[in-house]
């Protein structure tokens, strides 16, 4: 909720078809509490945008239910203007590392190929180009030398990376990220970070659930705190205030790992 | 084994074939899903609906019999998700309310009804009757190009070639969304993968496994072979392709020297008779997947 | 004669049948509670269809050792120790391979049965008329019953009611509350040794009654029923025992009044019609109450968020938001509030405003707990608090 922000029909319709990927009065509920309340969100193209919030704050609902992985109660998505169903070849997703069986008999290439769903269809044949893009998205997070591995035999860092690779082989012109440095190394979060900044430089738009409030200056262009509803939002600078990380965290900013120098304002 | 084998075992074991595959096929996707035991549930529930097929018909035709069993299935798997969800209660649990009082209703309305006209009991239902399919008109190898004789066949080999046949299609057909949508089902909705339908498609292909099947052998081993060979295979290989081939193997394995050990093995040891052919097919897939937990190369998590 | 059934008046035999079935029921509704809470209640699948190969080779050993084969001690014993066999099957399979315990499940009972029936075909070649009432044990059939075979059944399910009740304190510890009960020095394995040791002989000993297909329903549709009814566990187990009960009760008595249909499957459907019944009216979780709940909530839900853009003089996209708001009287067709609708929107305006300042402050942490969206702010906080609230919220704030 921008509660001070007044705008007109024509102004906010202009900025959704000139934003990749806005939200509009997204509701989506578990039982009888809501997860996410009527959060609108709208997305800076070229830009590395950072949802934060507390634990429970909704941040894995709303990209969800932005991507039509669950259905909301109420609310509407559109991808640079057009409803979601037509733009779906625009959007890549990577989801949580913990949500997949990774018991799962498939190899780390197979994985990569996943992502060319769209372009192959349900009977399209792997060609040597399809082939040569998963190596070529693997090099770029550097799993060049694991491709035939079978996934539940790397580490949790290198599974990220695989589907950052698949994300990769979607080319799409949107990035989201459910928490893409949960539980991975050091050496992990570097790669991912460089080739999300590299897809930035390259015009292209990410959005990430991140749970290091240290980090966001350093990472993200923009940043939209989350509490269930939108708290605040906008360039780092102006919305990763003090005032507003207290609003969002309410009393448990305390226990959210914050490094106070990194923290505007 | 000339005219007599043709004539009496050939297509009780071609068959048992095709049983075996057309329910090894989806039965790795259910494996792989977490839903080794929907196999179990819809086996049981084919029952039921067959027998309110035949009770609304009056008919025991392929095409009432299918339809029943099929829409058995359907709200077999929907009254679990219900009850899953609105009871806040394990899949499992969920499963084993809904398909044992399918079941029992199935029971108690056959038990009720005049079936004794037809073929259609409790026990035929649970281990069918496979060494009764045999083709009277064949005289040798030769019938197998003499039409007239072809049209002696036993109608369960037709039927279940072609019930085999939509199965193989579907899941060569949509092979990625299935293995896009069991591996990561949120990522494959982010694509605009339906993974509800798809799965509730799953579902109904292994009904038309089950209700195909359970005419000639039974529900016992038609659950048997949902799980199995899929599980052995699965110890045999860490890719799918390799794992849908080898579950394909062992359910040929399985289905033909199942057969061959309850029709001859009694012979060997001097007895007389036969042995039940559906219980011991089911028994050589434990025995597959028993040497598989043993000493397949990839038989624990991390190997 | 299904009055004469329920009053016990069916004859002496009838009667410890009746009763045995009751006191089963019991002890299955209160040990499947147990299996259920511990997340494993399909494990009685497999125990029950493995005993088929051991009641076979048991009829098998005895008429071989010069027995007639019928004796229902006999044919229970073989019952048990396969059943333990395929038990023991069950666990090394889920421990020492990468399949799932699901997985293991299936292959046992499917495999054990298949083994099962080829026995019953060897059995039916050794000697077609000694084989009789092998059957009765796939579906249950108490119908015709020895007098010692009634007894036989009435003492063992006392027996187990009184097994369960014993062991009822670890059993309920290990399945509301497994942390706690190791740290209190219980062992884990042992408490499911217990259990599935426990589940193993309310399977054999109800074999006889429902039959080794459906004694599951027996474990689980009564622990299932009873979770539609309280969410507090120590109830959850009385209410099971006793849907158990009356399920066994009535089913057997029913069943005395028409001998010719199988016991279990009539056992299990009076289960099923309880289990029905919770499931479409329990007021808390039944389909009745979910749906109605559902509908309200999704209407309040968009009315409440059409309001906060009427009043933040933003458009509604969605069309369900308009037509709840006309319907209501706060908006006009064309989507202009009605005065009745801008007071609630201002209404809202307001709410939300304090709810943000109360989420925002560390002193309101408790009340900030009750946010939903939906909540009005007057039934969280005390009319003073409001008022220190609305205090700041003309000081200027960096939201927005």
């Amino acid at each position: 909720m921008n509660l001070a922000l007044v705008t007109s029909r024509d102004t906010d319709q202009a900025v959704r078809v000139a934003s990749p990927l806005a939200v509009r009065g997204m509701t989506v509920s578990y039982g009888q509490t809501p997860a996410i309340f009527s959060v609108d969100m709208t997305v800076r193209a070229g830009a590395m945008t950072a949802v934060v919030g507390p634990n429970g704050a909704g941040k894995s609902t709303l990209l969800k239910a932005a991507l039509g992985v669950i259905a909301p109660l109420a609310g509407s998505v559109t991808v640079f203007g057009q409803p979601m169903a037509a733009m779906r070849d625009r959007i890549a997703y990577v989801p949580q590392r913990t949500s997949v069986d990774w018991d799962f008999p498939v190899r780390v290439i197979d994985v990569v190929m996943m992502g060319m769903y769209r372009k192959l269809g349900l009977l399209g044949r792997v060609r040597g180009q399809h082939k040569a893009l998963a190596q070529d998205c693997l090099d770029r997070v550097g799993m060049a030398d694991f491709a035939h591995r079978q996934i539940g035999q790397l580490s949790g860092g290198q599974q990220q990376r695989v589907f950052l690779a698949r994300a990769l082989a979607q080319e799409a012109d949107i990035y989201v990220l459910d928490e893409p440095f949960a539980g991975v190394d050091a050496a992990t979060e570097k790669a991912i970070i460089a080739v999300l900044q590299g897809l930035r430089d390259a015009g292209k738009t990410v959005l990430a659930v991140h749970h290091d409030l240290a980090t966001v200056p350093d990472y993200f262009d923009d940043v939209v705190l989350l509490n269930t509803q939108v708290v605040a939002a906008g360039p780092v600078a102006e919305a990763f205030t003090e005032a507003n990380l207290q609003a969002a965290y309410g009393g448990r900013l305390t226990t959210a790992r914050v490094d106070p120098e990194s923290v505007a304002g | 084994m000339g005219a007599e084998f043709v004539a009496l075992s050939l297509p009780p074991i071609l068959i048992g074939v095709l049983v075996a595959v057309a329910c090894a096929l989806p039965g790795n996707f259910l494996l792989l899903r977490g839903q080794a035991l929907i196999g179990d549930a819809i086996s049981h529930v084919v029952l039921p609906g067959i027998v309110v097929a035949f009770l609304l018909t009056g008919l025991v035709a392929t095409g009432p019999m299918l339809l029943g069993a099929a829409g058995a299935a359907v709200i077999a798997v929907v009254a679990i998700e219900a009850v899953r969800r609105l009871g806040k209660i394990e899949a499992g649990a969920a499963m084993g309310v809904i398909f044992t009082a399918m079941f029992a209703g199935g029971v108690l309305l056959l038990e009720q009804s005049d079936t004794s006209s037809v073929h259609l009991d409790v026990e035929h239902a649970l281990y069918g009757n496979l060494e009764s399919l045999i083709w009277l008109d064949a005289t040798g190898w030769g019938s197998l190009l003499d039409p007239v004789a072809l049209a002696g066949l036993p109608v369960e080999l037709p039927r279940m070639a072609l019930a085999l046949l939509v199965i193989a299609v579907f899941v060569g057909l949509f092979w990625r969304p299935l293995a896009l949508s069991t591996f990561d089902e949120g990522f494959a909705r982010g694509l605009g993968i339906r993974t509800a339908p798809l799965g509730l498609a799953l579902v109904i292909m292994s009904a038309i496994a089950a209700v195909a099947a359970f005419d000639a052998v039974g529900s016992i081993i038609v659950i048997a072979m949902f799980i199995c060979p899929p599980a052995a295979a699965r110890m045999m290989t860490n890719r799918l392709g390799h794992q849908v081939a080898w579950s394909v193997v062992f359910a040929v394995l399985a289905a033909v020297s199942g057969y061959v050990l309850a029709g001859y093995g009694p012979l060997w040891i001097g007895a007389q008779a036969s042995v039940s052919a559906a219980g011991m097919i089911a028994t050589v897939s434990g025995i597959i997947l028993g040497l598989a937990a043993v000493a397949g190369p990839h038989r624990t998590r991390n190997g | 004669m299904l009055a004469d059934a329920l009053l016990l008046q069916l004859g002496y035999n009838a009667t410890l049948v009746t009763l045995g079935a009751a006191l089963l029921g019991i002890a299955a509704g209160v040990a499947g509670t147990f299996l259920f809470l511990r997340k494993r209640a399909l494990v009685s699948d497999a125990i029950s269809h493995a005993t088929l190969p051991g009641v076979g080779l048991a009829f098998v050993v005895m008429v071989a050792m010069g027995g007639e084969g019928r004796s229902l001690f006999g044919l229970l014993l073989g019952a048990g120790v396969s059943a333990a066999l395929g038990l023991l099957c069950v666990q090394w399979l889920t421990r020492r391979t990468r399949l799932g315990e699901d997985a293991a499940i299936g292959a046992v009972l499917s495999v054990f049965f298949g083994f099962g029936i080829v026995i019953l075909t060897v059995i039916q070649t050794m000697n077609a008329g000694r084989q009789a009432g092998l059957e009765g044990f796939l579906l249950g059939s108490t119908a015709g019953m020895l007098r010692s075979d009634a007894i036989l059944l009435a003492v063992s399910a006392a027996l187990v009611l009184a097994l369960v009740l014993i062991l009822r304190r670890p059993l309920g510890l290990a399945a509301f509350d497994p942390g706690y009960a190791e740290a209190t020095g219980w062992s884990l394995p042992r408490i499911d040794l217990a259990m599935m040791g426990i589940v193993l002989v309310v399977t054999v000993v109800g074999l006889k009654v429902v039959g080794l297909i459906l004694i599951v329903a027996l474990l689980i549709v009564p622990a299932v029923t009873a979770r539609f009814w309280t969410e507090r566990a120590d109830h959850v187990v009385i209410i099971a025992g006793v849907v158990g009960g009356v399920s066994g009760y009535v089913g057997a008595a029913a069943s005395a009044v028409a001998p010719a249909l199988p016991t279990g499957p009539i056992v299990v459907l009076v289960g099923f019609a309880i289990f029905l019944f919770s499931l479409l009216y329990s007021p808390r979780r039944g389909v009745l109450a979910s749906v109605l709940t559902h509908l309200r909530y999704q209407r309040r839900v968009h009315v409440r968020q059409g309001l906060l853009a009427l009043a933040n003089g933003q458009p509604i996209y969605e069309a369900l938001t308009r037509r709840l708001l006309a319907r209501s009287g706060l908006i006009l067709p064309d989507g202009v509030p009605t005065a009745e609708g801008q007071a609630a929107a201002s209404k809202a305006l307001l709410d939300e405003t304090r709810w943000a300042i109360v989420r925002g402050d560390q002193a309101y942490a408790l009340a900030a707990t009750r946010y939903d969206g939906l909540t009005p702010i007057e039934t969280v906080l005390t009319p003073d608090q409001l008022t220190e609230i609305d205090g700041k919220i003309a000081a200027p704030r960096g939201i927005a």
